[in-house]
Formats: structure tokens, sequence, C-alpha cells
């Protein structure tokens, strides 16, 4: 069988997750949701700007010896819906999921709104309604303002 | 059918809990008026203001006092914990320590519902920044039920509707009630298209138009708010479209005779003075009605039921 593209540029990881799917240029965002900074001691392998059957371009993060908890991964369907979750044992994928959003975000996106009590120092976390996966819209539980466009600008 | 522990919002209210403070407000009118009552005897009100209020504090107060319960004021923010640097959510702990609820006005949008989230007591939403004010939103709809009829209800909203946040929430609440809404702006205070969307997603008529005239002989209730002077950069603009937003008793020559002008109040030039001894205004009693409307409320937060 031939060695696709892909296949050329990221070899196959032992354990861990596989994040394929996201929107082409969303890698480094997908990492932020994921709470994974520049001081991360994983693995990590992130391609960006393949070519994608799917969405014309996608990017891919690997991330090794690490198997990413469902609710933690859902949140990255903000900026990358058709993200699909692929978590690998000893080479294998044992387990393929799609992300959908839960019904509440909290902590990773905060309100647009710059006369928001969320906007101060007061002692909460942004936190968002979900009032549409697709497109997204989500809506602040404090000042009720709704956020649609430009989710990345917003994230934490 | 009711049985909220907070007053927040008004996307938080079922038309049914919204029927439910208007038919008890409805019952404790007599109380509003004067009729003596001990129904919150032992309780007590906290009123945290954070901006200048007059009618809303003062009509909590009144209803807080003569249903025989007891209102503590928070002061000018000056000189109290605010201004060392407490944050809101430690004022309302602390608050909702004295009192047995807690009415609050903050400039920051969403501060009454973070004050919900960490007060041991009931929070009344009295204003928060241009978010919402869900108390003046059921006096008004009082009004429209006692003055004139809720259902079936052709209403225009005229004035600021860009910032003007009691018409944000009553355009809303209206919308459960099947009304027909003009609205009646100068272009550059128009309603924010999400809060129109809202609107027609729940199947409410909603027209546009910047000319009180063309609406005026087809509405039950003309509801007026101030434009403010600093939303205009241009002062001859300003009183361009504030002198076409004067209702005066000719104005009124061809409307119904069964239409009713309210105005939360302030005004300052919007409704003439030579308009409140026509048969129109009602203005009047609905800032009264804010007394029977905060006494519904008071008394299903923090009443025994026992009464």
């Amino acid at each position: 069988m031939a060695v696709t593209e892909v296949e050329l540029r990221v070899k196959p990881i032992e354990s861990g997750t596989v994040i394929d799917h996201i929107a082409g240029g969303q890698a480094l965002n997908v990492l932020k949701i994921l709470g994974i900074s520049g001081t991360t001691e994983a693995t990590l392998s992130v391609v960006m700007n393949v070519e994608s059957k799917k969405l014309g371009r996608k990017d891919i993060v690997k991330v090794e010896n690490r198997e990413l908890k469902e609710e933690e991964v859902n949140k990255i369907a903000l900026i990358a819906p058709a993200a699909t979750i692929n978590i690998i044992r000893d080479f294998k994928v044992v387990e393929k999921r799609n992300v959908d959003l839960p019904d509440e975000i909290v902590g990773v996106v905060k309100c647009q709104n710059p006369s928001c009590i969320s906007n101060t120092t007061e002692p909460i976390r942004p936190r968002m309604i979900v009032k549409g996966k697709n497109p997204v819209l989500l809506r602040c539980t404090y000042c009720e303002q709704p956020l649609a466009d430009r989710i990345a600008d917003y994230l934490i | 059918m009711f049985s909220k522990r907070h007053v927040l919002s008004m996307r938080d209210f079922s038309r049914e809990e919204i029927d439910s403070v208007l038919d008890l407000a409805g019952s404790l009118e007599p109380y509003a008026r004067g009729k003596r009552s001990d129904m919150l005897a032992g309780k007590i009100l906290a009123l945290l203001f954070f901006e200048p209020s007059t009618r809303t504090r003062m009509s909590f107060e009144t209803a807080m006092k003569r249903l025989g319960g007891g209102v503590i004021n928070l002061g000018p923010a000056e000189g109290s914990s605010i201004s060392k640097g407490e944050s809101l959510a430690d004022t309302v702990r602390v608050i909702g320590g004295y009192a047995d609820a807690i009415v609050i006005r903050h400039p920051k949008e969403g501060s009454a519902r973070l004050a919900s989230e960490f007060s041991p007591v009931p929070v009344l939403n009295a204003g928060d920044g241009a978010g919402h004010h869900p108390t003046q939103t059921l006096l008004d709809l009082y009004t429209i039920k006692k003055e004139s009829c809720l259902e079936g209800l052709s209403i225009a909203l005229v004035g600021d509707l860009k910032y003007g946040r009691t018409v944000h929430s009553l355009a809303y609440a209206l919308s459960l009630y099947g009304a027909d809404i003009t609205l009646v702006s100068p272009l550059s205070l128009r309603m924010p298209d999400a809060i129109k969307t809202d609107l027609s997603n729940k199947g409410t008529r909603v027209n546009e138009t910047s000319d009180l005239r063309e609406v005026i002989d087809n509405v039950d209730v003309l509801y007026m708010t101030r434009i403010q002077r600093e939303r205009f950069p241009d002062p001859v603009e300003y009183s361009k479209v504030a002198r076409s937003y004067r209702i005066t008793p000719e104005f009124l020559a061809g409307a119904r005779e069964n239409l009713i002008i309210m105005h939360p109040l302030p005004r300052v030039d919007e409704i003439s003075p030579q308009v409140d001894g026509t048969a129109h205004a009602r203005y009047f009693e609905q800032s009264f009605y804010g007394v029977p409307v905060r006494m519904a409320l008071l008394k299903m937060l923090i009443g025994d039921g026992s009464d």
C-alpha cells in the first residue's frame, strides 16, 4: 500500500491521542484549548495545512503517551467542529470519536463585552452557554452577550 | 408557579411566571396604597446601589416598608468597602449575612448574576449596566395589563432603542405575549440586530421606522424613552432628533381613543407637560405600579407564604 503524504510527514505513534481533521490553521488554538503550552514535556507533533478531501486543508495534532479525556477534548469543537479523536494503544486505533461541544464551557473563552463583570478581577471564571453547535453560538452566562464570530480571538 | 430564588433577567421568566407575579401584584395593590400589613415583618432587605437611582431604590424601600419589613442601605460607594477594593463577590457574601434579600444595581453587565452565585439570600437585579432591569419590565407589563391589554397588543417603543435597557427587556417579554411591536428610533439608535432576530424567532412581528407619525394613529401603547444628549456628538443633530420625538396634545390628535402613553421616567422633554392631563397619560401610574410589583416579588422570594 502506498504511503500517504501525511504519513510521510508524521510517523504513527505507539500510544496517545491523535486529533485529526482540525480546520486548517487552528492546530495551535487547539493546543491552547487543551492547555498544552510550550513548556509541555509531552512528545507532541503538529502538522498544519495538509491537503484534506473533507476540509480542503487540515491540521493534525498528536500527543504521545497521553489519552485525552472526552470532556477536555470536546471543547475543541469550538474552533474545530469536524475534528476526530483517535486513541492509540500499541500502534492501533482503539477508539475513534467525533467532538461534541458540551452545553456549557467554563474558563476557555472570555466574554467579548468589555463591560461584562466576567472581565473584571472578580473571583469567577468566564462561563459560556452553548446555544448552537453548528455554527457555534455561545452566550455569556453573566451578561448574556452572544459570541459567534472570531471565537479563537477570545480564547483565554 | 413561581419557584425562583433570584430575579436577574427577563430571559429566566416563562409567561406563566410573569402572570403569577402580575396576579399577586394586583392583590397587593391595596397595601401599596397604604393598607397596613405585616407580611414581611422581621425581614430585612439590603439595597446595594453602586449607581444612582431614585425611583427604583425608593420604590423597593416603599414596597418593603409597607409590607412591614425593614431596609438597610449601602449608601454612597465612596467610603464603603468597595472603595477599599473589596470584590462584589465578597460584598454580597457579607451583606447576605445581614439581610433576607439583596437588591443590586451595578454598572457592570452580569453583576447581578455574579452576585446571585455568591449570595446566601435571594438577589434582585435593579439594573446591571446596559444589561437588564427585570423589575422595570415587570412593572411595565403590569401597567399594560391594568391600563390596556396584554393580549393582541400593538405597541410602539420609541427613543433610544440601542442603549436603553428597559426596551430590550420589555420587547423580549412582550414577545411572550405575541405583541405587534413597532420600533421607532433615529437610525443611529436602532435596536441591536441580535435582539431583533431574537424577537422574530419568537414569532413576533417587528416593524422599524424612524418616523413616529407613521405609527401614532395605529397603536394601543406608546412607550417613550429618553434620548440622551451624550449619545450625539453633534448638538444640532441631537436637538433635531429630540424634537421629532416630542409628544404634545396636538401630535396625539389622530391617536386611538384608548391609546396609553408610558415612560420609565425621568422624562426630559419627550412628553410635553400638557399631555399629563390627557386621558392618554399613564406614566405616573406606571411609576406607582413599581411598588405593588416589587411587593409581589419580595413576597414571593422571602415571604413565609403564610400571610
